[in-house]
């Protein structure tokens, strides 16, 4: 292992740089830098930028693809960076001075984002630790159950990785998961939810009569008879919880379930902001070193590769590029007042283009909004006709004809909605548990909220499997394909699928 | 930041522990999804051409895990830049349709060599390795530079030496002055790097590939043929250091040809297996010493020889001439619409007591699998 202490020139370098960012500003935890080769690079990008990650293929895999595309000269990492306190980074060795200057800042900017961001206000920031403790227990798995069955039980789980809700890190649904169970308590909860409009005394019996209430407590307490005979009270979108605390795990599958759970939802918040993530570090990258750092003679290497992040291949959005342009749109129209009713209705293009009021509020508007939004808030928000022409977006789709994608038109509604589609959930799809006893078995009965899209029917017909092997009993997956409900089911030794019709048992909860 | 912090930042933000075990792994994931698939690929024509250490792209289907997740509905994307309407906007540009036209097919490319896919069908047949007879072993020769030495043309100077040697000199002449530290070599300083020549054993191997051309060999034949010899060239190949292939056609007249030639000739007319070994006699004579060489002779037919006199000159000039002499006879029969297909049970009456004629009867591609592994699960 040789030393990885900084050169003497990028300990200057970080400092003049750390001192630079926060007097404009930024925000971020005390960042350490690495110096490291591209084959440690590889490696560290594989184990998602940490240095310790369990035993597990799929992390081979991964570290092949990114040293090919390396030798290759598909594609190159500059930097990475953790979300950790303190934060970590790891800095190319053999990168020119220049890039290391637009690294750090760079990095500095992200560092900021992670701190202040809210959607990452519920991560652990010490997951430096954690992922390392993750590592040990499984390898302990690993002694005493034997390699095959962890790594097949760790496939399983992966597998299932993006059933988790991002949202439910800010809820308190312990409560609602177990409704009251005694009957006394079941009548409190509905005393409590009866409408009672306030009135003054006197006037109690005719606003609210005795009837009414009467009659809205009792059928309230009818809708509640059997729900807590529901299991879960409500559909969710944690499927791991679910299954964590319902299946019948061993407890070394149930602590490698847990495992890959944590980490699926350490990751969530960075997907979840990938493009404003990019977007505010590129910002502060073009800023410091156009404004601060630079030397005359690095001009021309630092616009050659901040160009270079810039660049759109046909048919991809980059998200640095993307993320750039929103913030300092963000700031220009903060700077010039150009939002609000009178600029929305203002039809007059002569005197949009002039708009100023001065208001000069642009940088304060954009760390509000690295601090409040993420990627679908961000571009349903921020993203206008205007800059969407300005950015020359455009819509493609598959031409069957030519048996190509090519461009169909420029038409600013139909690409937001793409673009907010592709983000919403990360991409996936939303898969709820929507019961747990399916027809009085035991069975799980899983379906998929269809927002627009199928799913892809062998992927779901091979995912199923993996959900059985945690429950054990027959699984169920609802989807809407070719605009038919159609049932997959899954019994341990057949696959099979069938159209939903009247006759077929009813879930708990319907989606 | 204090020294502490120092510290511990040396320790938990280090190197990661190493990929390599899981990078090796997962080699062995894609190995045995090759193996799986194996029949596949001892099918696919496009490998033809590919040398032992050339990397072999293939696609290996269900490595990645499954997620739930959309299909593609072909409803397009979004794009930034100047196209204009019904612009094109494929990456790779090449017409190929996009996701939505298979859907499902999570397809992994791997790379592999051709050595690495020799062995993984090798596992997988159960082959034994060859073990090169004992007294045909050869040797090559080598040059290692080794030693140094005082004399030698100036191209070989051994510069840290000769330094070395100077400074040692001017040192023990006094000479020396550590403030100012001049050193010159002189000419009895001078080293120069030496060479030792060293004999590396090396086995080789001839393989003799006699293909019957006539009338009733057709193009189907040839490509199992074609199918067939290149993997039993890349076994061998992968046994011997070196190996040489020489190519014989024949109808009623032999003659040597190269490998182009050979899986492309057609001609017209009879049979006359005969002719072939014979040829295949004065090759080896002229240029392989039974003693310095694995001999290996193949020979594709479609087993319709024209006359019974023939096979039977066939089988004398194997069982007297060839076979004392080679590691392995393979008579591979291809099924042909045409003939009898008789002459594999000839061999079968005449040369049974032989250990090193092995025969085979291909049909149709599948049938290369059990074909290969008929011809070398003796490990001759």
């Amino acid at each position: 292992m040789s030393d990885n202490r900084l050169p003497p020139e990028l300990t200057e370098y970080a400092r003049t740089i750390s001192e630079v960012a926060r007097q404009v500003g930024l925000d971020f935890f005390e960042t350490r830098f690495e110096v490291v080769d591209y084959d440690m690079l590889c490696q560290i990008a594989a184990y998602g930028g940490f240095p310790q990650r369990y035993p597990h293929w799929r992390f081979g895999m991964e570290y092949e693809r990114l040293r090919k595309q390396h030798v290759y000269g598909l594609g190159r990492i500059y930097e990475m960076v953790i979300n950790n306190d303190p934060c970590y980074a790891y800095l190319l060795s053999d990168n020119e001075m220049t890039d290391q200057k637009l690294v750090m800042a760079h990095v500095y900017a992200h560092c900021d984002f992670f701190k202040n961001n809210i959607w990452f206000s519920k991560t652990n920031r010490r997951m430096m630790d954690e992922f390392a403790n993750h590592a040990t227990r499984i390898r302990r798995h690993v002694d005493r159950q034997g390699f095959e069955p962890v790594e097949r039980f760790i496939d399983v789980c992966v597998s299932l990785e993006n059933l988790i809700d991002p949202h439910s890190m800010f809820m308190r649904r312990e409560a609602a998961d177990h409704p009251p169970a005694s009957a006394a308590a079941r009548r409190v909860a509905a005393e409590e939810q009866v409408v009672r409009y306030q009135t003054k005394p006197y006037l109690d019996r005719w606003i609210n009569p005795p009837e009414r209430i009467q009659k809205e407590r009792q059928r309230l307490i009818e809708s509640r008879k059997g729900e807590h005979h529901r299991l879960p009270a409500q559909p969710t979108r944690d499927v791991l919880q679910f299954l964590l605390r319902y299946a019948p795990l061993d407890d070394w599958e149930a602590d490698v379930l847990s495992i890959v759970r944590e980490e699926a939802y350490y990751y969530a918040p960075q997907g979840m902001t990938k493009i404003m993530n990019e977007g505010w570090a590129t910002f502060w990258h073009s800023r410091l070193m156009t404004r601060h750092l630079l030397k005359d003679d690095e001009l021309i290497t630092y616009c050659d590769h901040h160009a270079g992040t810039l660049a759109s291949a046909p048919g991809q959005l980059n998200p640095y590029k993307m993320g750039v342009e929103i913030f300092r749109d963000i700031e220009d129209r903060w700077n010039k007042g150009r939002f609000g009713k009178d600029y929305d209705e203002c039809a007059s293009m002569e005197k949009r283009r002039r708009w100023d009021t001065g208001l000069m509020q642009g940088l304060e508007k954009v760390f509000e909004v690295r601090r409040v939004y993420n990627d679908v808030t961000f571009i349903d928000d921020f993203l206008t006709e205007d800059l969407a022409d300005r950015l020359r977006l455009y819509h493609y789709r598959y031409d069957p004809a030519t048996r190509r994608m090519v461009v169909v038109d420029r038409d600013f509604a139909k690409i937001k909605q793409q673009i907010l589609f592709a983000l919403t959930n990360h991409g996936q799809p939303y898969i709820y548990v929507v019961d747990g006893n399916y027809r009085n078995r035991g069975e799980l009965y899983l379906a998929h909220r269809h927002a627009g899209a199928d799913l892809d029917i062998r992927f779901a017909v091979e995912t199923l499997k993996n959900v059985q092997q945690i429950w054990r009993r027959p699984v169920h997956l609802q989807a809407q394909i070719n605009d038919e409900m159609v049932l997959f089911s899954f019994d341990g030794q057949q696959s099979q699928q069938q159209k939903i019709h009247a006759d077929l048992p009813k879930p708990a909860h319907t989606i | 930041m204090n020294r502490s912090s120092v510290d511990y930042g040396l320790r938990a933000g280090s190197r990661p522990v190493s990929i390599e075990k899981d990078y090796q792994r997962f080699r062995q994931i894609v190995k045995g999804k090759i193996r799986g698939d194996l029949r596949k690929f001892l099918t696919r024509g496009e490998l033809l051409g590919k040398e032992g250490k050339h990397l072999i792209s293939i696609p290996v289907r269900g490595i990645d895990l499954p997620h739930f997740r959309y299909g593609d509905n072909n409803d397009g994307g979004v794009g930034a830049g100047e196209a204009g309407v019904g612009d094109s906007v494929d990456a790779q540009g090449d017409g190929a349709g996009p996701g939505g036209t298979q859907p499902g097919a999570h397809i992994l490319e791997v790379e592999v060599t051709l050595d690495e896919l020799a062995d993984i069908l090798a596992e997988e047949l159960k082959l034994p390795r060859i073990e090169p007879r004992g007294k045909h072993i050869i040797t090559s020769h080598k040059e290692r530079y080794s030693g140094l030495r005082q004399t030698g043309p100036e191209s070989l100077r051994h510069f840290k030496r000769t330094f070395k040697h100077a400074l040692r000199r001017q040192i023990m002449s006094g000479t020396y002055d550590p403030r100012s530290p001049r050193i010159v070599p002189i000419r009895r300083d001078r080293r120069y790097r030496s060479w030792k020549t060293v004999l590396k054993p090396q086995s080789n191997a001839v393989i003799v590939y006699m293909m019957d051309v006539s009338g009733s060999m057709g193009d189907e034949q040839k490509e199992l043929v074609r199918l067939e010899a290149f993997w039993i060239d890349a076994w061998l190949q992968r046994n011997y250091e070196g190996l040489d292939s020489r190519y014989i056609v024949h109808d009623v007249r032999a003659q040597e040809v190269d490998r182009d030639t050979f899986y492309r000739l057609r001609e017209d007319g009879g049979t006359k297996i005969s002719s072939a070994f014979r040829l295949a006699r004065h090759i080896l004579d002229q240029h392989y010493q039974p003693d310095e060489w694995n001999i290996y002779l193949f020979h594709f037919s479609d087993g319709d020889n024209s006359s019974e006199t023939d096979s039977r000159e066939c089988c004398r000039l194997l069982r007297e001439q060839l076979l004392p002499q080679v590691n392995l006879f393979g008579y591979c029969q291809v099924a042909s619409a045409y003939g009898s297909g008789n002459f594999i049970n000839v061999i079968h009456e005449h040369l049974e007591d032989c250990k090193n004629v092995v025969t085979s009867r291909v049909n149709n591609k599948d049938d290369i699998y059990d074909s290969l592994r008929t011809f070398f699960s003796q490990g001759m």
